[in-house]
């Protein structure tokens, strides 16, 4: 009995907690490419860089904040200082809008064409980024390190195994549910929302009821650059932040995106946690929740470990092209990408 | 002068002109039909009436305006509806969402409006909340039409809104059109049904090659030897 709680802890503390948190950053990615993709039409594969950019400056704020003193308890900081790096980053992608892309849409471009587009805005956002902030990892989170520490954890339990809960990991899950209940309010409820979602159903018949398809678009991007700033935020916090790294987490992103169905916001949702667990359960080393439950006979000799953890991002790539073949549309049938 | 006068259209989609000078003219409360052989530009001449396809010649004066060089969102505005033939309604948003969005450009309180299409569309009111895509086919056409009754258009375009529908469901529609036209809404619709829409028109235009082969009351047209046997099978 035991044996199976601490199996169990073990399974929480190594995959439940990191893979919903991981899910939940990778989920508020992937609504902001799924955004992108069901409204203006394309792939943003500059959506990554868009979340660098946000949480550079959402770090600067911070790092600002600290040197006068402002802090948010056992809060870190940084949830301070994200208002500012939204607006930062709303400015960001309307300046880019009006500077890029509304060329593109103005003459028509084919969405492949757009792709590419966002690719070199991708690449100067990168650059940007790198310019300001450099390239080593940064770490911004301040606030009370641990909600539960393995230590207290063993204290109170008496178990072998502890049980650690980050507070970054606390608000990411808190911070995510909020926003992604904020946006689909905001989808259903409002005009707005619902003129949004008209437009990504239909363009022209929304263009016949009157939708101005400008408007829809500035509030798209609006909001893209808000989950962005989020989502970046968060896995800064939870993680470090390395402008490289953010490029990398675009796959998972996409992957995310196109399992739950590209352009259904509820996919992308689905999408994120799917890819996370994924990742990590194929990634994870059974070994220590194979000690605890399975007799002496049929203990592992190695570490159980499908995969070593370098090939993460390989996880990500096989669902997606498991996807794609099989179930082009995605888990909830979005549009085919 | 009509409520709708469309004179001497002239024009195409880029390279040879698909209209040849065609006229439509549509009175108050009034349903025309459009019939004729495939190919004979009625799909065309509608959208040139709604503004979809700029005209080389002609004109289109609509409630003693003219507006030919408006645009469909214009033609909206000044109390057009349009019902296209395919994607005329929004698939993945509930049956009540797409009349939302049908008024979307009405800054008043379109709850009345909304209530007056579900009395004229029953089945509408009992599927509200339900994704439109997922509706039968004449059902989705009673979604179409609603939603561009939203404007509380003083004219209503369809483009073949029987298209795909079992003939039951056909009578049943244009039921409810003749239901649309008699609150004072005036209707110019192309068909492929031609003999039950002519039993239904007013008026009735058999286009042939881009110009008016035969204009007559609906009535008229249905008697007459030449076309019954030319265009109406015998």
């Amino acid at each position: 009995m035991i044996d199976l709680l601490n199996a169990l802890v073990a399974l929480l503390n190594y995959v439940v907690i990191p893979a919903t948190a991981y899910g939940a950053q990778l989920a508020l990615g992937a609504l902001g490419v799924t955004l992108v993709f069901g409204i203006l039409r394309f792939s943003n594969f500059a959506h990554a860089d868009v979340m660098a950019f946000g949480t550079m400056v959402v770090i600067g704020v911070t790092a600002l904040f600290q040197s006068w003193g402002i802090s948010f308890g056992i809060l870190p900081t940084a949830l301070l200082a994200l208002p500012f790096g939204c607006l930062a980053t709303i400015a960001l992608v309307l300046g880019t809008d009006r500077v890029v892309y509304r060329f593109y849409r103005r003459v028509k471009a084919a969405p492949v064409m757009l792709m590419i587009v966002s690719i070199g805005v991708a690449f100067v956002m990168n650059g940007v980024v790198r310019m300001f902030v450099g390239t080593e990892d940064r770490t911004f989170s301040d606030g009370a390190r641990f909600l539960i520490s393995a230590r207290d954890f063993k204290a109170a339990t008496g178990l072998d195994e502890a049980l650690s809960l980050k507070t970054t990991q606390a608000v990411t899950v808190v911070t995510a549910v909020i926003v992604v209940a904020a946006l689909f309010w905001f989808l259903n409820r409002t005009r707005t929302g619902k003129s949004m979602r008209a437009y990504s159903d239909n363009e022209d018949l929304a263009l016949l009821s009157g939708i101005n398809p400008e408007h829809v678009v500035r509030v798209t991007w609006v909001i893209v650059a808000i989950l962005a700033t989020v989502a970046g935020t968060l896995y800064g916090l939870d993680k470090s932040f390395k402008p490289f790294t953010y490029f990398q987490i675009l796959l998972p992103m996409f992957a995310a995106a196109i399992v739950g169905g590209f352009g259904s916001p509820l996919g992308a949702i689905v999408g994120g946690f799917t890819i996370a667990y994924a990742e990590i359960l194929f990634t994870y080393a059974f070994k220590k929740v194979a000690g605890y439950v399975l007799p002496e006979a049929l203990q592992p000799d190695g570490l159980a470990q499908l995969l070593s953890t370098d090939y993460k991002f390989a996880v990500s790539f096989a669902i997606l092209v498991i996807v794609l073949l099989f179930r082009p549309n995605g888990l909830f049938g979005g549009k085919s990408a | 002068m009509s409520f709708l006068c469309a004179t001497r259209m002239r024009g195409g989609y880029g390279g040879a002109d698909i209209l040849q000078g065609c006229d439509i003219t549509v009175e108050k409360g009034e349903i025309a039909v459009i019939v004729g052989p495939n190919g004979a530009g009625k799909s065309t001449a509608m959208k040139a009436v709604f503004g979809m396809m700029s005209l080389r010649e002609g004109s289109v004066v609509f409630d003693g305006e003219d507006i030919t060089k408006l645009s469909p969102q214009d033609r909206v505005a000044k109390g057009m509806g349009f019902v296209p033939q395919t994607n005329n309604i929004f698939g993945t948003m509930s049956v009540e969402e797409n009349l939302e969005m049908g008024g979307f450009l009405r800054r008043d309180d379109i709850s009345v409006t909304i209530e007056q299409i579900y009395d004229l569309f029953p089945i509408l009111r009992e599927k509200r909340a339900q994704a439109a895509g997922e509706l039968s086919g004449g059902q989705r056409q009673q979604v179409a039409v609603g939603r561009a009754l939203m404007t509380q258009p003083k004219l209503l375009l369809l483009d073949e809104p029987t298209a795909g529908v079992s003939p039951i469901v056909m009578d049943e529609l244009f039921d409810r059109i003749i239901e649309v036209a008699r609150s004072g809404v005036s209707i110019l619709m192309v068909e492929q049904n031609a003999r039950q829409a002519l039993e239904i028109a007013d008026k009735g235009y058999v286009l042939v090659q881009g110009g008016n082969a035969y204009t007559d009351t609906g009535a008229a047209l249905l008697a007459n030897p030449e076309v019954r046997r030319t265009f109406l099978g015998g």
